[in-house]
C-alpha cells in the first residue's frame, strides 16, 4: 500500500533564497505526523507547498502515490488533503452554521449548483448540524465568525477543515495562543474528528506534539534532520543539538 | 421549536413579505396617479432590478465593477433590436416577453466579457471592467448598425403581438408590466442567494484562500455569479428600452455605471434588500430634484460622500444596526438623541441649500440679483447679509449636529451595555 503523502527532494527557492532544501518525507495512512523545528524553518513554507498554495521548485509531492504538485489547492482539496491555517481564516460575515455548510457544499455534490435551495437540502443540513454538535459549537450556531472567541474561532477552523471529509489533514499550529486548559480541550477534539484519518501537523508546543504524534520529523534551515518515533527524537543527539538543545 | 417548524415559519414569513413587495407595486398608482409618478416609479422598477444584479457582484460576490452597465445597455439594444423586428413583421415575440431577449443579450455578453475579467479579482478585476465598458462605449460610434449612432436607435412597443391583449401604449401598463417583471427578477435573485452557487459566492468574497481549500475554483465561482448577474441586468436594460423606446450609446456608458454604483451603495451592498431602497432613493433624487434644482449633482455627491465617511453600510446598514435595539425593546432610548440631531440637521440642510442656491444664482443666473425663491421666502443673492444669515445659520446647525452626535453616541454606548449585559434578551 502507497503513502498517504509523499515528499521527494522537494525544494523551494524565492528567487535566490533557498528556503526548503530537498526535504524526503513519508507520511502512512492514518499515521499523527508532527513537524517540529526552530522559527524559521520552513514549517509553514512546506505546508504551503504541500496544500499547493506554492508550487515546488524542484521535486514532486504525491498524495496516495498520485502526483499533486503543481496543482491548484482546489485540486488538491478535491483529491482529499484538506488544511488548517495558523492564522484564523474563516469566511467572517457568515454564521458558523453557515461556515460549515460551506465547508461541505464540494463534498456533497452541490458544485456550483444555482438550482438547489441550500435550505432544503436535508442531508447537508443535518451533516452541519452534526458538525456542529461534534464541535460543542451548538449554542453559537448563528454567530457570525468574526464574533467568536479566539478558542471557538480556532475550533471552527478545524472543524471547517475536516468536515469536507479529506482523508489527509495538515493542521498549521493548532494550540496556538492558547492557555492551557483550551489546548487540552482542542487537543481531545482534534484526536477525536480526526480518528482514522492521515494527520501531519505543525506544532510549537512539545507537550503537544510528544502525547499526539506516533512520530515526529525535524526541520531545520529547510532540511528534515531526524523523522522517527517521539522516543527516539527525543534520545537524538543531533536533534537535541540542533533543536531541543536551544530551549534549555 | 424544532427546526422543521422553524424554517416553515421563516418560509411564511418570506412569501409574506414578497407578497407585501408585490402590493405596495401593484397599488401605488392609484396612490400616485400623474402621468409623471408613474414614469418615475417605471424608472424605480428598471433600476430595481438594474441596482439589484450590481450587489450580485458588489455585495453578494465582492467584486467591484465600473462596468455594469454594459450588460443593461446591450440587453436595451437587443431588446429594441427585436421589438423593431416585430415592427416590421419579420419576427413574432410577444412584448411581455421581450425583456428575456434582453436577459439573454447580457448573459451572452456576461459570459465573453466576464471570461476575461473574473479571472482576477480586486482592484485588477475593477480596471478590466472599467476597460470593458469604456470599450464597449467607444464602439457604439463604430458599430453604428447596430447602436444607431449618434441619435441611437428607436422602435414602438405597440407590435399588437401580445401575450395578455394589452396594447402597452398607456404608460400605466408598461408599469405593471414592468413592476411584474421587478417582482419576478427580484425574488429569483433573492433565491439564488439561497443556492450552493449563492453562498460560495459569499465565501469567495469573504476569503477566497478558504473557499479554495473547501474545494472551490474561485474563478469559476464568480464567473458564473458575474455572468447570471448580466442576465439580471440585461432584462433590466430591455425594460428600459421598452419604456423610453430608444437607446443611445450613454446607455451603455461609464456614467449610467457609475450611477448604478451609487444606487446600490447608498442603498447598502450588505443585505438584499438595500440595493431596492438605493435604486428607489436615486431614481426619485434624479427626477423630483433635478426640477427643483441646478445643483441636485451637488446634493447627491454631498450625501454619497456622507454616506460613505458615516453610513459605509448605507441605508439598510443603518435599519439593520437598529434591529438588535428594537428587539430588546431600547430603540426608545435612542429616539431621544436623534430628535435632538434633528433640528440642527435641519438647519444644517437649509443653511448648505441657502449656500449652494445662490452660488448658482450668482453664476448661472441671467440677472443675478433677481430674488429666488427658497422657504417661502424671497432671497437675494447678491446681498451681504443673506450670504451672512445663510452661513450662520449652517454655522449653527453643524455645531448643534456635533453636540447631538454626543449625546446619540452616549445612547448608543448605554444601549450597548444593557443588551451585553448578562441576562438580556437579544
Amino acid at each position: 500500500m502507497s503513502d498517504a503523502l509523499t515528499l521527494a527532494n522537494v525544494h523551494k527557492r524565492f528567487g535566490e533564497t533557498p528556503i526548503i532544501r530537498g526535504v524526503d518525507l513519508a507520511v502512512a495512512p492514518g499515521e499523527r505526523h508532527a513537524i517540529i523545528g526552530p522559527n524559521g524553518a520552513g514549517k509553514s513554507t512546506l505546508f504551503n507547498l504541500i496544500s499547493g498554495r506554492y508550487t515546488p521548485s524542484e521535486g514532486e509531492i504525491s498524495l496516495h502515490g498520485k502526483r499533486i504538485s503543481g496543482l491548484a489547492p482546489h485540486q488538491i482539496n478535491r483529491r482529499g488533503l484538506s488544511r488548517s491555517f495558523q492564522i484564523t481564516n474563516l469566511f467572517q460575515n457568515m454564521t458558523v452554521f453557515e461556515n460549515l455548510r460551506c465547508s461541505l457544499l464540494w463534498a456533497q455534490g452541490y458544485k456550483y449548483s444555482f438550482w438547489h435551495l441550500v435550505g432544503r437540502q436535508a442531508a447537508l443540513n443535518e451533516a452541519a448540524e452534526q458538525w456542529l454538535e461534534r464541535l460543542g459549537l451548538s449554542a453559537r450556531r448563528d454567530v457570525p465568525a468574526s464574533l467568536l472567541t479566539y478558542a471557538e474561532q480556532r475550533t471552527l477552523e478545524i472543524g471547517t477543515t475536516i468536515a469536507g471529509g479529506a482523508d489527509v489533514i495538515l493542521l498549521d499550529e493548532p494550540t496556538a495562543g492558547m492557555g492551557l486548559a483550551e489546548r487540552d480541550h482542542t487537543m481531545a477534539m482534534i484526536s477525536e474528528v480526526t480518528q482514522g484519518k492521515t494527520l501531519l501537523m505543525v506544532e510549537h508546543d512539545m507537550g503537544v506534539v510528544f502525547e499526539l504524534a506516533d512520530r515526529i520529523s525535524v526541520l531545520v534551515y529547510g532540511q528534515v534532520i531526524a523523522s522517527d518515533t517521539p522516543e527516539a527524537i527525543r534520545a537524538n543527539a543531533a536533534v537535541q543539538e540542533a533543536y531541543l538543545g536551544e530551549a534549555h | 421549536m424544532s427546526h422543521s417548524q422553524s424554517s416553515r415559519t421563516a418560509l411564511l414569513w418570506h412569501i409574506g413579505v414578497w407578497a407585501l413587495f408585490a402590493l405596495v407595486i401593484v397599488v401605488l398608482p392609484y396612490i400616485f396617479t400623474s402621468s409623471s409618478s408613474i414614469s418615475m416609479m417605471s424608472q424605480m422598477g428598471v433600476f430595481i432590478i438594474f441596482a439589484l444584479s450590481y450587489n450580485m457582484l458588489l455585495g453578494q460576490a465582492g467584486m467591484l465593477s465600473f462596468g455594469h452597465a454594459v450588460y443593461f445597455g446591450l440587453g436595451g439594444f437587443f431588446t429594441l433590436h427585436a421589438i423593431r423586428a416585430v415592427n416590421d413583421e419579420v419576427w413574432q415575440f410577444p412584448l411581455e416577453l421581450m425583456p428575456l431577449i434582453g436577459g439573454a443579450g447580457g448573459l451572452a455578453f456576461g459570459i465573453l466579457f466576464g471570461s476575461i475579467s473574473t479571472r482576477r479579482a480586486g482592484v485588477t478585476f475593477a480596471m478590466i471592467t472599467l476597460g470593458i465598458g469604456s470599450m464597449v462605449e467607444s464602439s457604439a460610434n463604430m458599430f453604428t448598425d447596430f447602436f444607431g449612432g449618434e441619435s441611437g436607435i428607436s422602435g414602438n412597443r405597440v407590435t399588437d403581438v401580445t401575450l395578455f391583449g394589452f396594447s402597452y401604449g398607456p404608460s400605466i401598463q408598461v408599469y405593471y408590466l414592468i413592476g411584474a417583471w421587478t417582482v419576478i427578477a427580484a425574488v429569483a435573485m433573492y433565491l439564488l442567494t439561497k443556492t450552493p452557487l449563492g453562498r460560495i459566492s459569499n465565501a469567495v468574497r469573504d476569503n477566497p484562500e478558504r473557499a479554495q481549500f473547501v474545494g472551490y475554483n474561485t474563478t469559476i465561482a464568480r464567473f458564473i455569479q458575474f455572468s447570471l448577474s448580466g442576465f439580471f441586468a440585461g432584462i433590466a436594460g430591455g425594460l428600459f428600452a421598452i419604456m423610453f423606446e430608444i437607446m443611445t450609446a450613454p446607455n451603455v456608458g461609464l456614467v449610467q455605471s457609475g450611477a448604478v454604483l451609487l444606487m446600490t451603495f447608498i442603498g447598502g451592498v450588505g443585505l438584499f434588500f438595500g440595493p431596492i431602497i438605493g435604486a428607489v432613493l436615486v431614481t426619485y433624487m434624479h427626477t423630483a430634484l433635478s426640477g427643483f434644482s441646478e445643483g441636485w449633482i451637488l446634493y447627491f455627491g454631498l450625501m454619497f460622500v456622507f454616506m460613505v465617511m458615516y453610513a459605509p453600510g448605507g441605508i439598510a446598514g443603518v435599519i439593520y444596526a437598529h434591529a438588535a435595539p428594537w428587539r430588546a425593546g431600547l430603540f426608545r432610548r435612542l429616539l431621544p438623541g436623534y430628535l435632538l440631531a434633528l433640528i440642527p440637521a435641519l438647519l444644517a440642510i437649509a443653511g448648505l441649500v441657502a449656500v449652494v442656491e445662490m452660488g448658482y444664482q450668482l453664476s448661472l443666473a441671467y440677472d443675478p440679483s433677481s430674488p429666488i425663491e427658497l422657504f417661502y421666502m424671497q432671497i437675494n443673492a447678491t446681498s451681504v447679509v443673506s450670504w451672512l444669515v445663510a452661513l450662520l445659520v449652517l454655522a449653527a446647525g453643524i455645531g448643534g449636529v456635533l453636540g447631538a452626535a454626543r449625546v446619540v453616541r452616549a445612547r448608543w454606548a448605554e444601549v450597548n451595555r444593557s443588551m451585553q449585559a448578562p441576562g438580556a434578551k437579544t
